[in-house]
C-alpha cells in the first residue's frame, strides 16, 4: 500500500463525493430512462427489475465474452425487451400501467434469480475508470475521483435528454404526446407507438444502470446486489421534476447521502447509525416538502401520467 | 427451487420412512430400521454460492449428499419472514423431512419455535447460541462453532501485516456473535503490537452490496490496511479492500481466490465434518445433543491456507497461537481488558475461556475498537 496520509475528518466529505460518484450511477440511468418514459405518459415501476435484470444479463455475457463493453450492450438490449413487454402490454385498454410495472418487477427479479445462478462465483471484467485525481498525492483522493465511463456517458445522457426535450422534433413528439394524447392524435402522431419506444428507451437506459451494479461498483453479481435503487430512482425522477439535469445532480445527492452513514462511523461518529443510514430518505422528504406549495399543482409534471391526473 | 427429481416413488419412499421415523420416535425403538433413507433438509437465506456463510452451510450440504441412505433437499434465498416457515412445513410434510437445517439466524424466533411443536418428531438444527432448555421445544437445537477464534488468529496475521496500526472490520449487526468476532480480531492483533486500532462500521443489514462497499471504501479512507468483515457475502468486500490495496481476511469460507496477493488467511466454517456427524447419529438411532459447540479441535471451524503476503514472523505467532487454542481452554477474552467506553470487562487474572457461555451473550466492543454497538 502506498503511504496512506491521515485525512482524520475530511474523510467525511470526501467519502460523501466519492460515494456520490460511486454510487449514483444506477440511480442516474435508471432516472433518466424513467424521466424519457414519463415524459411520453407512462410510468414504468418494473425498472427495478430492469435493473436487475440488466446486472445479472451484463455480468453473465462479460463473464462469457470477457468483455465488460459487450455485457453492457447485452444488458442495455435486455432491458429495452422489457421496456418494449412492458409498453407493448400497456396498449391495450383497461391496462393499468402502475400494476403492470409491479407485474414486471417481479418478473424481472425473479428472472434474473433464475439464470444467474450459474454467474454468482466467476468473475467478470471490470469496466474501466478514469482517474481524475492525478493532481493529487493523497492516495484517498485519487480513490475518491476514480470516476467511471459510464458516470461521463450517463451525465452527457442527460444532457442530451434536456437539450433534445426543448429543442428536436423527437423530443417535442415525446413531449406532446405526454402532454395529452388528443392533442397528439389530433396532429397526427400514434401515443401508443411513442409510449412503446420511450418505454424501450427507458428500459434500456435501466439495463445499463445494473450492469454498472455489476460489472463496475460493487462489482460482482448476487441475488442482494440491488437494495432497491430501481425503485428509488423512479421517485427521483417526480423528485427531479422531469428534468434530466436534476435527475442528475437528485442522482448525486442521493448517492452523496448513502455514503454518509459509512463515512461518519469511519470517523468514529457511531451512535445512530441507523438514523443516519436514513438520510437519503429523510432528505428527499425534506426536499420534497420545502419545494412543494400547495397553491398550484406540480409544475412541467406531463399532463397523461396517472399518477398526477 | 428445491432441488430434487421428485417422483411418487420417492414421495411414497419418504413418506413411509417419515411414518416409520415417528412410530421409532413415539416408540422410542431405535436401531433396526435406521439405514433407511433419511430426509434432510437444509434452508439459506441467500444463494448457497454466495462466497460466504451461505456456500459454508451448502458445502456441508454436499458433504450429507454424498452419505448413503441419505436425500438432502435445499432450498436457497428464504426470507427471514413466514417463507421460511412454508419452507419448513412443506420440507416436513411433502418431502417427509425429518431434520431440518434452517441456518439463517433469523429463523429461530419466531419461526423454528412456531413450527417445531407442531411437529414433535421432527428435529429442527439451528446455527446460533439462541435455544435454551428451559424456554424452547426439545426438537430443537442448538450448534454453533468457536469462531470468534479463528478472527482472532486472522487478527494476528493482520497485526503484522498491518503498517498504519489501523485495522478495519465490515460488520453487519451487532448481536453477540459479531462482536465477539470484532473483538477478537482486534485482541489478536494487539497480541502483536498493543497499539493496534480497529475501526468497525455496521451495515444494519446481512447483505447489502453496495453498502458493504462504501464501507470498505470508508475503512479504506482511514488508512485501514487490513480489512475483514462479518457479513453474510463477503466476496464485495474481500474485491473492493483489494482494488484499494488494503489486505484482507477472510469469514465464513475461503475467499482467497477473490484476491490471492492480498489475502491473509480467513476464518472458515467446517460444517461438512459436523453435520455428517449429525446425520450419521440419527442414522444410528441416536438423538444428537441440544446444546452443540466446537472450535479449532472439534474440526468446526477452520483456517485457510495463508496467503503469500504473510511473513515469517506472523507465521511462526499464527503457528503458535493455533497450537495454544487446538489444545484447548484458550482465553482470547481476558484481563485486565475494558470494553471501549472505559468500563471493566475483566479484571487482571480474570479470563472468558472459548467455551464460556458468558461470551454468547456479549455486548460490548473491547478498548481500541473504534465503533458503537447502536
Amino acid at each position: 500500500m502506498s503511504e496512506v496520509t491521515d485525512i482524520g475528518l475530511w474523510g467525511v466529505p470526501l467519502a460523501i463525493i466519492g460515494g456520490a460518484i460511486r454510487v449514483s450511477t444506477p440511480f442516474l440511468f435508471v432516472s433518466l430512462g424513467e424521466c424519457i418514459t414519463e415524459r411520453s405518459g407512462r410510468i414504468n415501476l418494473g425498472l427495478e427489475g430492469t435493473l436487475i435484470f440488466g446486472a445479472m444479463s451484463g455480468y453473465a455475457i462479460a463473464v462469457n465474452t470477457q468483455s465488460p463493453w459487450f455485457g453492457v450492450l447485452g444488458a442495455a438490449f435486455f432491458g429495452m425487451i422489457f421496456g418494449l413487454f412492458h409498453g407493448w402490454v400497456c396498449k391495450f385498454k383497461g391496462v393499468n400501467d402502475i400494476a403492470i410495472g409491479i407485474a414486471m418487477m417481479l418478473l424481472g427479479s425473479g428472472l434474473a434469480f433464475f439464470f444467474g445462478k450459474p454467474y454468482i462465483q466467476p468473475v467478470a471484467p471490470d469496466l474501466p475508470a478514469i482517474s481524475f485525481g492525478w493532481w493529487s498525492d493523497i492516495e484517498q483522493v485519487r480513490a475518491a475521483l476514480q470516476v467511471n465511463v459510464l458516470f461521463i456517458i450517463g451525465l452527457v445522457i442527460a444532457l442530451f435528454l434536456a437539450w433534445g426535450f426543448k429543442s428536436t422534433k423527437i423530443g417535442l413528439t415525446v413531449r406532446v404526446v405526454g402532454d395529452s394524447t388528443d392533442a397528439a392524435r389530433a396532429i397526427g402522431l400514434e401515443p401508443d407507438k411513442i409510449r412503446l419506444l420511450s418505454t424501450a428507451a427507458g428500459g434500456a437506459l435501466a439495463g445499463i444502470g445494473g450492469a454498472y451494479l455489476s460489472l463496475y461498483y460493487p462489482g460482482s453479481w448476487n441475488e442482494g446486489i440491488s437494495s432497491g435503487q430501481g425503485l428509488m430512482a423512479v421517485a427521483l425522477v417526480i423528485f427531479a421534476r422531469w428534468n434530466p439535469i436534476n435527475c442528475f445532480w437528485v442522482a448525486l445527492l442521493f448517492g452523496g447521502a448513502g455514503a454518509l452513514g459509512p463515512a461518519l462511523q469511519s470517523v468514529g461518529i457511531s451512535q445512530g447509525y441507523y438514523l443516519f443510514f436514513a438520510a437519503p430518505y429523510v432528505l428527499t422528504l425534506g426536499l420534497l416538502i420545502a419545494t412543494s406549495s400547495p397553491n398550484k399543482a406540480m409544475e412541467s409534471a406531463p399532463g397523461e401520467l396517472s399518477i398526477t391526473k | 427451487m428445491i432441488k430434487k427429481n421428485f417422483t411418487r416413488r420417492t414421495f411414497l419412499g419418504t413418506s413411509a420412512t417419515a411414518l416409520g421415523a415417528t412410530a421409532l420416535a413415539t416408540s422410542g425403538l431405535t436401531g433396526f430400521a435406521s439405514a433407511a433413507d433419511l430426509t434432510v433438509g437444509f434452508i439459506y437465506v441467500g444463494p448457497k454460492d454466495d462466497f460466504g456463510y451461505n456456500q459454508a452451510h451448502a458445502e456441508g450440504a454436499a458433504a450429507v449428499k454424498a452419505m448413503a441412505g441419505v436425500t438432502v433437499i435445499e432450498e436457497e434465498n428464504v426470507p427471514e419472514t413466514v417463507d421460511v416457515q412454508n419452507t419448513m412445513e412443506s420440507m416436513i410434510n411433502f418431502d417427509g423431512a425429518t431434520l431440518l437445517f434452517p441456518t439463517s439466524f433469523g429463523y429461530f424466533d419466531p419461526h423454528i419455535l412456531e413450527i417445531a411443536p407442531k411437529h414433535p418428531n421432527v428435529r429442527f438444527q439451528h446455527a446460533a447460541g439462541l435455544w435454551s432448555a428451559d424456554k424452547h421445544p426439545m426438537n430443537v437445537g442448538s450448534y454453533f462453532g468457536y469462531i470468534g477464534m479463528g478472527q482472532y488468529l486472522n487478527g494476528i496475521t493482520a497485526g503484522h501485516a498491518t503498517k498504519t496500526k489501523k485495522i478495519g472490520f465490515v460488520a453487519a449487526k451487532p448481536i453477540p456473535q459479531v462482536l465477539l468476532n470484532i473483538n477478537s480480531f482486534l485482541l489478536g492483533a494487539r497480541q502483536v503490537d498493543p497499539e493496534i486500532t480497529c475501526q468497525v462500521i455496521f451495515t444494519g443489514e446481512w447483505s447489502l452490496a453496495v453498502k458493504e462497499a462504501e464501507a470498505t471504501n470508508a475503512l479504506a479512507d482511514q488508512g485501514c490496511d487490513v480489512i475483514t468483515c462479518h457479513v453474510d457475502g463477503p466476496k464485495v468486500v474481500m474485491e473492493t479492500a483489494a482494488g484499494r490495496d488494503a489486505f484482507v481476511c477472510g469469514y465464513h469460507a475461503n475467499q482467497g481466490p477473490l484476491a490471492p496477493e492480498k489475502y491473509l488467511t480467513g476464518a472458515e466454517w467446517n460444517w461438512a465434518s459436523i453435520y455428517t456427524g449429525m446425520v450419521k447419529t440419527v442414522q444410528d438411532g441416536g438423538s444428537i445433543d441440544n446444546f452443540v459447540r466446537g472450535g479449532l479441535a472439534e474440526d468446526f471451524i477452520k483456517m485457510s491456507p495463508l496467503g503469500p503476503a504473510v511473513s515469517d514472523a506472523a507465521r511462526a505467532q499464527f503457528d503458535a497461537t493455533k497450537a495454544q487454542i487446538m489444545a484447548g481452554g484458550f482465553a482470547a477474552i481476558k484481563g485486565p481488558l475494558k470494553d471501549n467506553k472505559g468500563n471493566v470487562i475483566a479484571t487482571d487474572g480474570q479470563s472468558f475461556v472459548e467455551t464460556d457461555i458468558a461470551l454468547e451473550s456479549m455486548d460490548y466492543l473491547v478498548e481500541g475498537v473504534i465503533g458503537s454497538i447502536s
